[in-house]
């Protein structure tokens, strides 16, 4: 299975695919950050694949210089009983990258708790706010450069 | 309260503005003649733990909802970056507070996968037993918390009856009824006792006829069926769309069940059926969750009859805790002990993501190892954030009294839906 979904993808984008690997039997394809909609697209509505849910979607600071943030996709489908994890390389300068929530709208929600955690803006996503934090709150959680124990008086007391 | 027009608009809540639409305008000549907007928790005794939620209603009917979540929020996945595979276990039982023994479990099975750890027969075995009894455990309370909001206090005081013996079980079996951290990775804290098993025999026994007495308060309770059925009515597309799980989803006609479709543990080796239907209202999630507590009571059964003997923990020095006892008498488990707490289990580089079916749908993490004794980055896909995002598109057009219901019938936990 894993093989044909890599085969289907490169037949459809081959400019878009740049890299997959087999772990531990999890199939993990790194697509193109500009192509993350239209890869999403063809593999939700592939007769054959058909990832028709997005079971999580999530952000990771890979914290080095080039291509510093990572957002993730694990798609599932019902057909197959098969995952499947996409992968969108972020630049730190660039913090940006297109919503999926017309795909999936199961995005939402992920997508406000990745920006929330880690500052990265998905450009067309119909309500982008924070879902964990405060709405006053200025820092990224998550961000490696955030510190564990926190910043103190980063959280503001409610106003009387 | 009337929305009145907010004389600052830059300190306006960005929660409210969210609310309030284009075209909402105001006209305070008649006073019944406009919207209003109620706040609903945070300490709300419907809203299951720390859940807020925005109503703007028109009469008492809902026009929109905004869920805020958060206020529970305390930041597990950074703590796990900053703590070994095992200090992370105990942090798991606070996420879904309901079923923590099944939150044990599924994270060991995760941190298993991506360190290739084989776990023993009977471990599994035993996993099972408990993955299902707090299923059962959970369902429970999903069942009378919802009869309570729309009414029935009796059955939420039955129900916790009966929860109190399996928590009774994980008392013997582990020591605590609440905050088990009873797995281990590759393997389990304790073993599985005869005393336990005799414990949960006589469970499953009483448990038939316990059971048949909440239906019987409930199946032709009409005030229940009335509150329940056409309520918080979900589309099938809708729900796989957004991504929910769970009795959920299976009540929208989604036969998806993580226990088949993707085996893990031993679950392939044993007959149970997916409760599907297909109302997809609060009152098919209400008959769903009643069918899985049968389907577990079978799974209980047929595993307290197959349960193999042999080790209960994984025999690699390198990667699980040994026993207490050995690391106080040998030096080579007193190695490994120490090494273990102090550096970790360093597993391989690689990313997995492994999800169990927990009792409020897909539980699972992801784990991106750069090799190290700590996680670079583990995200907890919890399944109550997901089916709480279904909550503004089931709410719109109910009626006031109908939101705890819709609420009750999702069976939110607050402490895993937050992290």
């Amino acid at each position: 299975m894993n093989a044909l979904i890599v085969e289907k993808l490169s037949a459809f984008a081959p400019a878009a695919i740049l890299h997959s690997e087999e772990f531990r039997g999890d199939l993990t394809v790194t697509v193109r950050k500009e192509d993350i909609v239209r890869v999403g697209e063809f593999l939700k509505n592939d007769p054959a694949l058909s990832f028709e849910m997005l079971i999580d979607l999530l952000g990771v600071d890979m914290y080095r210089p080039e291509e510093r943030f990572e957002v993730v996709y694990t798609l599932y489908s019902l057909k197959n009983r098969k995952y499947l994890r996409l992968k969108v390389r972020v630049e730190e300068q660039d913090a940006a990258l297109p919503t999926v929530t017309g795909v999936w709208a199961g995005a939402n929600w992920h997508e406000r708790e990745t920006y929330d955690m880690f500052g990265l803006k998905f450009t067309g996503h119909p309500d982008l706010r924070r879902l964990y934090m405060p709405d006053e709150f200025e820092y990224f959680p998550l961000r490696k450069d955030f510190p564990t124990m926190g910043i103190p008086d980063s959280l503001p007391l409610p106003r009387r | 309260m009337p929305v009145r027009p907010p004389d600052d608009t830059s300190r306006k809540s960005r929660i409210l503005s969210a609310l309030e639409d284009q075209d909402t305008t105001v006209t305070l000549a008649d006073p019944l003649d406009n919207e209003m907007i109620l706040n609903m928790g945070p300490q709300h005794p419907a809203t299951h733990g720390v859940l807020r939620l925005l109503v703007r209603l028109d009469g008492e009917t809902v026009l929109a909802a905004v869920p805020e979540l958060g206020y529970l929020h305390r930041g597990y996945e950074k703590i796990a970056e900053a703590s070994t595979y095992h200090e992370f276990i105990p942090h798991t039982d606070r996420l879904d507070y309901l079923s923590p023994i099944s939150n044990n479990v599924a994270y060991a099975l995760a941190v298993e996968k991506l360190a290739g750890i084989e776990v023993p027969e009977r471990a599994s075995y035993i996993r099972v037993l408990v993955s299902e009894m707090s299923r059962i455990a959970s369902h429970l309370v999903a069942v009378g918390s919802m009869a309570m909001d729309v009414g029935a206090l009796t059955v939420l005081l039955w129900t916790f009856r009966e929860r109190e013996k399996i928590l009774d079980i994980y008392d013997v079996l582990c020591g605590a009824r609440f905050t088990t951290s009873y797995a281990r990775i590759g393997g389990l804290q304790q073993d599985w006792t005869p005393q336990c098993t005799a414990m949960l025999q006589r469970f499953l026994e009483e448990f038939r006829g316990d059971l048949a007495e909440v239906e019987k308060l409930l199946d032709t309770n009409r005030i229940f069926i009335d509150r329940c059925e056409n309520v918080g009515h979900l589309s099938r597309e809708d729900a796989i769309a957004l991504g929910l799980t769970g009795p959920i989803l299976r009540a929208a006609g989604v036969p998806r069940d993580l226990r088949r479709d993707v085996p893990y543990f031993v679950y392939d080796r044993f007959d149970f059926n997916v409760i599907t239907l297909t109302e997809s209202d609060a009152l098919a999630r209400f008959y769903v969750r009643i069918a899985e507590m049968k389907e577990s009571a079978l799974i209980l059964r047929q595993c307290l009859g197959k349960l193999p003997s042999g080790p209960f923990r994984a025999g690699e020095p390198k990667k699980v805790l040994p026993a207490k006892e050995r690391t106080y008498t040998r030096m080579e488990e007193l190695i490994h002990d120490f090494m273990l707490i102090n550096m970790g289990i360093d597993p391989p580089v690689g990313e997995i993501y492994q999800a169990v079916e927990s009792s409020k749908g897909e539980l699972g993490f992801t784990i991106i190892s750069d090799g190290t004794g700590h996680p670079w980055r583990m995200k907890i896909r919890s399944p109550s954030t997901n089916n709480l995002s279904a909550l503004p598109l089931m709410l719109k057009g109910a009626m006031i009294s109908d939101i705890v219901a819709i609420i009750g019938s999702i069976d939110p936990v607050m402490g895993e839906a937050d992290k």
